[in-house]
């Protein structure tokens, strides 16, 4: 896609993300903001700072122009800040410098929000940051590109066939129903555009799975990318507006759940801020596919036999584990089947982001950096001394098999979706 | 009117004026701004909500076990000298006492030798930090007027405090008239600066604590 992206001046630009930033701080950020004490702490929990041991990349040094800003335009004392000139205007070149650390050094995995001695979430902050970053026109391109080509059309790149006959073919493929368009279904089904391009035996899976469980469901051509490119470039209305496309859908057919499949940011911006941007609470439930499984097998609906996987480890994506409390439904369905599990050092909601989240793995000039933070994830992995490496979301699975392409890296990535389809056993079956 | 009776007098008035309409007016001022309510689906109850605040009140009180050998030594060094701090503000018998006399009511304090050696180790652990926060890449980037200021004007209640004590330089009523104009010094800028972070922090705690909470998140 050419950039077509209009070109403000930088004093338009400065002043949009300001604008941006002064509209949306509301009382809570605000408060986060004014918490900080400087004790630097938040450094200690992200990787890019460990990985480097560069100041910079301390989570709330991140925030510094928008605490500017906030302190300037909004706080208690700003008309004594201006008139003092206690805070000086944010500068262009200060948001063009910033623009490294907001995207291309953030997977807004959360981490840092875990170790602040103030309860401050600074990856609450961060992701507002964007949002102003986005409106002053400094989204990188990559992020940009897709979130445009996405609240347009749908999808965030151009592709060599439509998803939905790509999503059928694959059906045929790996001979399993695909169901499409129904006018009415319990669930509908949304497939990450990472899926039907990389892996579609993952999309095969998640049709294998509720065929198997004979639950009434449906993808729809209208709504069927799960990712949200708004929400990675920070573009809020576009936000919206991808999200829109599935509410919409899923409202049409009258389902009482929105299956979201293995995709964290996916499930951020689906369960914990569409409903913010629609205006009203939605209408269905938003469930992790994940956490409807381990529901259903704990409600005897799904029954699992054992997998043969040796030693295994897993992956806790930040968006649905850390950030969105889905840390036990991918151990549940690994005991039922019996997965010999050896945890990372730091797993759970502490674990470590796989270093593509927040939308980095697009951004190719922060490859490099990238490849440094990931170094130490690579080595945790390795340290459980596990054969077989689960996760349960696409991008890091795609960012591991880059990692296995730039490292010689003798693991290959797998869906713990596609291991439950693999296991299932049908009701009556021994 | 001598120095000890201003310092108690008017610019003490003037001080809890200034401490008690600026703190207000920080706290009033968040009110101000917009407050959205969350439309996403709760994944449990209030009440899960309510907890989960309250117990990150408590569990950020001290690191979680995957960061502790990163930053256990600096936050010992954060809560020691506060710890310090309050054992020498609430628990030497001259500051109950004058203390008493605002609020009416006084409590045991602790013996005055002990209180010395308290004060003598917070000092230290005081200038500690205020190495750790020029020496530290991160903290030394982090820092602006605010944090030194607030360390400076911490540090000049305790070093006039303990010259008040141990009677040294001048008369006691000069010592003690000095001390207390620092500590007016202190509720003066108290509202302006960081120093409001003992108002902030457990409502922090509690409030982030709470939204984490109510996704089920890890806090």
């Amino acid at each position: 896609m050419s950039d077509n992206r209009p070109v403000p001046g930088p004093e338009a630009r400065l002043a949009g993300a300001m604008s941006g930033f002064a509209q949306e701080i509301g009382a809570l950020s605000a408060f986060r903001l004014e918490s900080c004490i400087h004790c630097g702490i938040c450094a200690d929990a992200c990787h890019f700072y460990i990985a480097t041991e560069d100041p910079q990349y301390t989570p709330i040094w991140k925030v510094e122009p928008f605490k500017q800003a906030y302190k300037r335009e909004a706080s208690a004392f700003a008309p004594l800040v201006r008139l003092l000139g206690l805070k000086r205007e944010v500068t262009t070149d200060q948001l063009v410098q910033w623009q490294h650390l907001l995207f291309d050094s953030c997977n807004l995995c959360g981490r840092c929000s875990l170790i602040c001695p103030m309860g401050i979430d600074v990856a609450a902050l961060i992701e507002q940051a964007r949002h102003a970053m986005f409106d002053a026109g400094l989204a990188p391109k990559e992020l940009y590109d897709k979130a445009a080509h996405q609240q347009l059309t749908g999808q965030p790149e151009v592709s060599a066939e439509p998803y939905r006959d790509q999503l059928l073919a694959i059906g045929a493929r790996f001979n399993v129903d695909i169901p499409l368009d129904k006018p009415e279904a319990r669930i509908m089904l949304c497939v990450p555009r990472t899926d039907i391009e990389h892996y579609p035996s993952a999309v095969a899976s998640l049709a294998r799975v509720m065929q198997h469980l004979g639950v009434s469901c449906t993808f729809r051509s209208d709504g069927l990318v799960a990712e949200n490119y708004g929400y990675y470039a920070g573009g809020k209305e576009w936000q919206r507006e991808i999200s829109r496309r599935l509410i919409d859908q899923a409202i049409a057919c009258k389902a009482q759940i929105l299956l979201v499949p293995e995709c964290g940011h996916a499930y951020a911006a689906l369960r914990w801020e569409a409903a913010d941007l629609y205006g009203k609470p939605l209408p269905f439930r938003v469930l992790q596919v994940t956490e409807f499984l381990a529901g259903e097998l704990q409600a005897g609906r799904l029954r699992l036999g054992k997998a043969v996987t040796g030693a295994t480890t897993f992956q806790d994506p930040c968006e649905s584990a850390r950030k969105g409390g889905i840390s036990e439904a991918p151990r549940t369905l690994m005991k039922a089947m019996g997965v010999d599990l050896h945890e990372m050092k730091n797993h759970g909601g502490f674990s470590f982001c796989c270093g593509g989240g927040g939308g980095v793995l697009d951004i190719e000039r922060a490859a490099p950096l990238r490849y440094r933070t990931m170094e130490n994830k690579l080595r945790e992995i390795d340290d459980t001394g596990a054969e077989t490496f689960l996760t349960s979301c696409s991008d890091c699975r795609r960012t591991f098999d880059d990692a296995q392409a730039h490292f010689t890296w003798n693991k290959t990535p797998q869906s713990l979706l596609e291991l439950v389809a693999a296991n299932l056993i049908a009701t009556g079956q021994p | 009117m001598n120095l000890l009776d201003f310092a108690r007098g008017p610019a003490l008035k003037v001080a809890i004026a200034v401490f008690c309409l600026g703190v207000a007016w920080r706290i009033l001022a968040f009110a101000l701004l917009r407050i959205r309510r969350d439309l996403n689906r709760p994944r449990d109850s209030v009440f899960k909500s309510i907890t989960g605040g309250l117990l990150t009140v408590g569990s950020r009180s001290w690191p979680h076990r995957e960061f502790i050998g990163r930053t256990g030594a600096g936050e010992a060094l954060g809560y020691s000298y506060h710890i310090g701090l309050f054992a020498v503000v609430l628990l030497f018998t001259p500051h109950i006492l004058f203390l008493g006399s605002l609020f009416g009511i006084t409590w045991a304090g602790l013996p005055s030798s002990l209180i010395t050696v308290i004060s003598v180790l917070t000092l230290t652990l005081f200038i500690a930090v205020l190495f750790r926060r020029v020496t530290n890449p991160v903290m030394r980037m982090l820092s602006n007027f605010d944090d030194y200021f607030s360390w400076f004007i911490t540090m000049l209640v305790m070093v006039t405090g303990i010259a008040a004590t141990a009677h040294l330089g001048a008369s006691y009523e000069t010592l003690l008239g000095i001390h207390i104009l620092s500590v007016d010094a202190l509720l003066v800028w108290f509202p302006f600066g960081k120093l409001m972070h003992a108002f902030y922090i457990f409502p922090s705690r509690a409030l982030n604590g709470a939204l984490l909470a109510r996704k089920g998140a890890t806090s």
